[in-house]
Order: C-alpha cells, then sequence, then structure tokens
C-alpha cells in the first residue's frame, strides 16, 4: 500500500493541493512578518481573517463581483489593522492580551453578521481557477502550478514582494531598525509610529486576504469561526520561518504538504490510526522548529511599546 | 497605565458577571412547557445543530406558541461555557434542560444531581448515568448510512466511494461504518476511502480531502458533520453524486444531492415531554431509527435517480425496518 503513495498521480496531487493550502497561512503570515519585523506582534491575525473571510463573502453574495468583494475584505482587514495599530503603538496596550481580545472581537463579529445578514449556509461563485495557456497543459507541473485561482498566485506574489520591501528600500531599512532599536530610529528622526502603523495596518490588509482566499476562492462559503485557527498557526509560522519571507513560504508550504500528504495517507488507506495522521504535520512542525531554533535571532523590540524617554 | 488597564478589564468582567445572572423566573406549573437547549454549533449549521432546532420548531408549530417555550444557546464549542449555561438554565426552572452533545455528558452528570426537580436530556448518548432525572437519546444513523452506502455503491462507476469524516468517534463513525458495510454489502468489490480531518469545523481541510478522493477516483462522495459544506461545494464543481447526513443539504448541492439521512428528533422529544408532563423526570434512552421514522431518507428530486437504484434503495430501508437486513458494524 505504501507503494501507491509514491505514484506520479499521487505525489502531484499532494504538491497541487499542498501549494493550494498554503494561500492562507501565506498572506497572514507575510503580513504578520512585517509587523513583527517592526516590533508589533499581532496576535489577532485569526479575528481579522475571519472579518476579512466575511466581509468578501457577504459583497460578493450581494454583488456577485468577486473582485469587489476582496476590496471589502482589504479595506475591513485594513481597518482592524488600523485599530490594533492604535491600541498598540499609540495606547501601548500589552500585545499579547490585546492580540487576543481583537481575535475574540474577529470571531464574535463575524459570526454574528453572518448570523444577522445571512443566517443560512450558502455558497457564492468565487475567483474562478485561471488555466495559463500552455504551462497548465505541461504534465505533472502544470497541474501542480498553473491551474489555480489568481489569489494563489497573489501569495506567492507576495513573498518576493515583502523580501523586496524589507531588504531593498529605505522604508525596509526603517521597519527593521524600528523594531531592532527604536531608541535609536527615533534619534534618526524615523517616526517609530508612523512605521509601526504603516506594518501593522498592511498587515491586517493581509489577514483580510487571508481570510477572502477562503471564503470567496478556496471554499466560496462562510460559517462560524471558518479559519479555524489558521491566524495563530500563521503567527507561529513567522518564529518558524525566523522573520524572513523566503522562511515563511518554506514553513507554510512544509506545513501544507504534510496536511495533504496525511489526508492521502488516510484516503489511501495506509493503516495508520487517523489521529496520527492528523498530528503529523503539528509534529514535523515542532520538530523543525526545534532543530532551527536559536538560528534567528527575533527582532529586539518585539512585544515592547516604544516610549519616547526623557 | 497598565494597572488602570488590568483594573477596567476585571471591573468589565464583573459587570459582564452581574448581568448575566439576572432574574430567577418562575416555572410554575399550568403555564407552557419550556424547554432550553445548549448546542455546540450554530442552529443554522445544515448538520448536527440545526436537527434539534428544527425538531424544537416543528414541535412549537404542533403545540402553539403558548403551549410551548424554547430557548436555545448555540456555538458552545467551548464544553466549559455550555456546562455554565446547562447550569443557568436549570436554576432558572425550566421543564427541560437539553444538553445536545455527547461532549457535554461529563458536565451533565455533575449537574443534574444538584437540581432533582429539573429534567435533562442529552445526546447522542445511550447512557442515563443511572439518574431520574436524565435522559438520553442517539441516532442508529449507521441505518441511513447503510441505505447512502447501497445508494453510492450503485450508482458508482469506478468502484471507489470518498468519505469525509471529522472525528472517528460516536455518531460520525456509526454513519461512516454503516456507509461502509452498506456499499460494500452491494458491491463486495467496492473500495471505500475514508479520511477523518481530525475537526468537526475545519472546512479548509474537508474541501481538500474531499478534492484529494475525487483524484483518487472516487465518483461518490459522502460526510458527515459541519465541516462538509467545504466538501459539498468541490462535490459540487466537480459534479460527482453527494450524500448527505443529519440534515437535508440539497441546497447547497442541487444537481448533485443524491439523498440525505434526516434526522427528526421529535420522536424522542415527544415522547420525553409527554413522560415529564406525567411526572417521570428521566430515567429512559431513546434512539432514532428508520423503522421509529426518527431516520428518514430524503431524496433530492432534481438527481435523475435511475428507478431500478430508487426500488434498491427503498428494498434495503424495508429491510433494515423488519430485520432482514442487519448492519453490521465494529464497535
Amino acid at each position: 500500500m505504501l507503494t501507491q503513495l509514491f505514484t506520479a498521480s499521487v505525489i502531484v496531487g499532494i504538491l497541487a493541493s499542498g501549494i493550494r493550502l498554503a494561500t492562507p497561512y501565506l498572506y497572514a503570515a507575510i503580513g504578520e512578518t512585517l509587523g513583527q519585523r517592526s516590533g508589533v506582534l499581532n496576535l489577532g491575525v485569526d479575528g481579522i481573517m475571519l472579518m476579512g473571510a466575511f466581509s468578501g463573502f457577504y459583497v460578493v453574495l450581494l454583488t456577485g463581483n468577486y473582485w469587489l468583494g476582496l476590496l471589502a475584505a482589504m479595506i475591513v482587514g485594513g481597518l482592524m489593522g488600523l485599530a490594533t495599530a492604535f491600541i498598540n503603538v499609540t495606547l501601548q496596550a500589552n500585545q499579547g492580551i490585546s492580540g487576543i481580545g481583537i481575535y475574540l472581537f474577529g470571531l464574535g463579529m463575524s459570526d454574528l453578521l453572518f448570523q444577522k445578514l445571512v443566517n443560512n449556509v450558502e455558497t457564492v461563485s468565487g475567483f474562478p481557477d485561471i488555466h495559463i495557456p500552455f504551462l497548465s497543459d505541461i504534465p505533472y507541473i502544470g497541474e501542480i502550478f498553473f491551474n489555480q485561482t489568481i489569489i494563489v498566485y497573489g501569495a506567492y506574489l507576495m513573498v518576493p514582494l515583502a523580501w523586496f520591501l524589507l531588504n531593498k528600500t529605505t522604508l525596509g531599512l526603517k521597519i527593521q531598525s524600528v523594531g531592532e532599536n527604536p531608541a535609536a530610529a527615533d534619534t534618526l528622526g524615523v517616526s517609530v509610529s508612523g512605521v509601526r502603523y504603516f506594518t501593522v495596518t498592511v498587515g491586517g490588509i493581509l489577514s483580510g486576504v487571508a481570510g477572502a482566499s477562503l471564503s470567496i476562492a478556496l471554499l466560496n462559503v462562510f460559517q462560524q469561526n471558518l479559519t479555524n485557527g489558521i491566524g495563530f498557526i500563521a503567527v507561529a509560522l513567522v518564529y518558524f520561518g525566523g522573520w524572513r519571507p523566503l522562511g515563511v513560504l518554506f514553513g507554510s508550504l512544509l506545513f501544507s504538504m504534510i496536511n495533504s500528504l496525511q489526508i492521502w495517507v488516510q484516503v489511501l488507506g495506509i493503516p495508520i490510526p487517523s489521529d496520527i495522521a492528523i498530528m503529523l504535520p503539528y509534529i514535523l512542525t515542532i520538530l523543525v522548529l526545534i532543530a532551527s531554533s536559536g538560528r534567528f535571532r527575533q527582532p529586539a523590540a518585539l512585544t515592547k511599546p516604544y516610549e519616547r524617554s526623557g | 497605565m497598565k494597572k488602570i488597564f488590568v483594573l477596567s478589564i476585571i471591573l468589565l468582567i464583573a459587570l459582564a458577571l452581574a448581568a448575566c445572572s439576572g432574574g430567577t423566573s418562575d416555572g410554575g406549573e399550568g403555564g407552557p412547557f419550556r424547554v432550553a437547549v445548549v448546542m455546540p454549533s450554530p442552529i443554522n449549521d445544515m448538520a448536527f445543530s440545526q436537527s434539534m432546532y428544527d425538531a424544537l420548531v416543528k414541535i412549537q408549530n404542533e403545540m402553539g406558541e403558548d403551549n410551548f417555550e424554547f430557548v436555545y444557546s448555540d456555538s458552545m464549542f467551548v464544553v466549559d461555557d455550555a456546562s455554565a449555561a446547562i447550569r443557568d438554565y436549570a436554576s432558572q426552572g425550566y421543564d427541560l434542560v437539553i444538553a445536545h452533545g455527547s461532549q457535554y455528558g461529563a458536565s451533565l452528570q455533575e449537574i443534574a444531581p444538584d437540581f432533582p426537580e429539573v429534567s435533562f436530556a442529552w445526546g447522542t448518548a445511550g447512557d442515563t448515568f443511572g439518574l431520574p432525572n436524565v435522559f438520553a437519546y442517539e441516532a442508529y444513523s449507521q441505518e441511513g448510512g447503510y441505505v447512502n452506502g447501497v445508494i453510492a455503491a450503485a450508482l458508482s462507476n469506478s468502484n471507489i466511494l470518498g468519505v469525509v469524516g471529522p472525528i472517528e468517534v460516536g455518531d460520525a463513525k456509526l454513519y461512516v461504518d454503516g456507509f461502509t458495510a452498506g456499499a460494500v454489502a452491494t458491491k463486495p468489490d467496492i473500495q471505500v476511502n475514508v479520511n477523518y480531518i481530525g475537526s468537526f469545523s475545519d472546512v479548509a481541510l474537508a474541501s481538500e480531502a474531499a478534492q484529494t478522493h475525487i483524484k483518487a477516483g472516487a465518483d461518490a462522495l459522502t460526510g458527515t458533520a459541519q465541516m462538509v459544506v467545504g466538501a459539498i461545494g468541490v462535490a459540487e464543481e466537480a459534479g460527482v453524486p453527494w450524500f448527505g447526513t443529519q440534515a437535508n443539504q440539497t441546497s447547497l448541492a442541487p444537481d448533485i444531492e443524491v439523498a440525505s439521512q434526516v434526522y427528526d428528533w421529535t420522536v424522542a422529544l415527544d415522547e420525553i415531554i409527554n413522560l415529564i408532563k406525567s411526572g417521570t423526570l428521566g430515567g429512559k434512552a431513546y434512539a432514532l431509527s428508520l423503522e421509529n421514522d426518527g431516520l428518514l431518507i430524503e431524496y433530492n428530486d432534481g438527481f435523475d435517480l435511475p428507478a431500478d437504484v430508487k426500488s434498491l434503495a427503498e428494498d434495503t430501508i424495508k429491510g433494515i425496518e423488519d430485520g432482514t437486513i442487519t448492519v453490521e458494524i465494529a464497535q
């Protein structure tokens, strides 16, 4: 039975579904990376994702236009990001506690709005799969890489974009300096609050898109707690990836591939108890985390509110 | 700054608690029959919680709003919160408090003895803990699973079926095992691929599991619990027949839904209510079955089911009802 796992069609299936599964993790974790590099830990990602997922879904339900849905998710995500920044940067709240508050707000509010405005499990037609001409016809590769929705491609585009922003632009250097030594950045005339407002709001927008990637691209449905904790895994993936976009990409893919592997293991009837199979992605993630611990240092000012002294 | 923050949080919590504990109401004689129910998922989940909510609405329509009142707390996936709600409802003098979820059993076992005047019901379970004020109810969901399995096997050309399960326990396991048994009884060489995603709510993983089943060659799918909406979406898009359980899911997939096993809890609730009215507060366990019409197979008229397959399904239902077919599953 184990040999079945190593046939071409199964391996292609695992890779294609891993790439699809990684999408919401990537958007959310790349957004969270920006915030953390500037020193702000946002634990509320999952709540923002839920609000993004609902608003995107609702707008598509009303208008039938998935681009408008995406826009709505971005706006709502951005507003929640802005609120997160206000709480953490201006009010200097404890970032761990306030993040949980934002998560609970998003969880409850998205469900309340769903009950009041929709009150039914309904499906919408969201972003269609795009078959890239020629490329999608290549055996194996085509199915894995060139047969997904535009939202999936966008997630992978975020990785080089975030890398470029952080490492090749002045703004990126400001973000890093604010996350490492806000006092020094402040004396050099960098607005610590301004930079953090920017990164956390962009993080919120990306979380909104992460939620919408579920509700109007991959699943085309909304349900209470649709994200089911994806936002928290995304926060862990930022640590896993050593606060670097490429590391986050690696972590997201690893986690998702193993998740699709465990589904295949069960579907093919390989005799492993389902509970063990389900644990696989988590166990492996923890193992990699242990193996890679200490290789990357977290931003020195992470979770520390900045207050100008004197 | 920090102190004020912490203080204001404590104050808020205190206020919220005070607001919750308000007012005990009359549970007096002669008024309407009052039921409170605690459920793990939303009342419109197209699955487990909805089946109970629909039953209560049906009873209310039959008895009239003046004679039957019910309140509910849904989405109580945190057992601790549910347990507090159960205790709250019990102290407010409801005639019957329903804990709709096998995960609430331990809480109920603790709470019920404190309120000997209140009747409790819980499920899906067959155990009343030997308490005089606890009813239990369950569904022989393997029976409808068996019927669905028979139809699915008869429709299948690839001889591969796919099952998206939540967690390998209770009601879900009964349904899945029944489905497999029905399929194998119809076509002994059929392959039923089963996977459990480890969650009742992970829609994304359920969707991915359905895609995997289709890639692995399955040409008919089923699944149970509220996360299957993800799998149904995939089936609808791929045009693969879907078999539902717990509630009628046809509205989600009008083209490919073949049949749903629907739970009608009124079969158990009507008897429980009558017993309570005559003074018996518990001690009995009920099971929904095809025979007592607690389980119904509802076909989707929009799906073109061949006549011979439909009559095969009807024969199977009759066989289970009169005992000529026994659904054998490993316990």
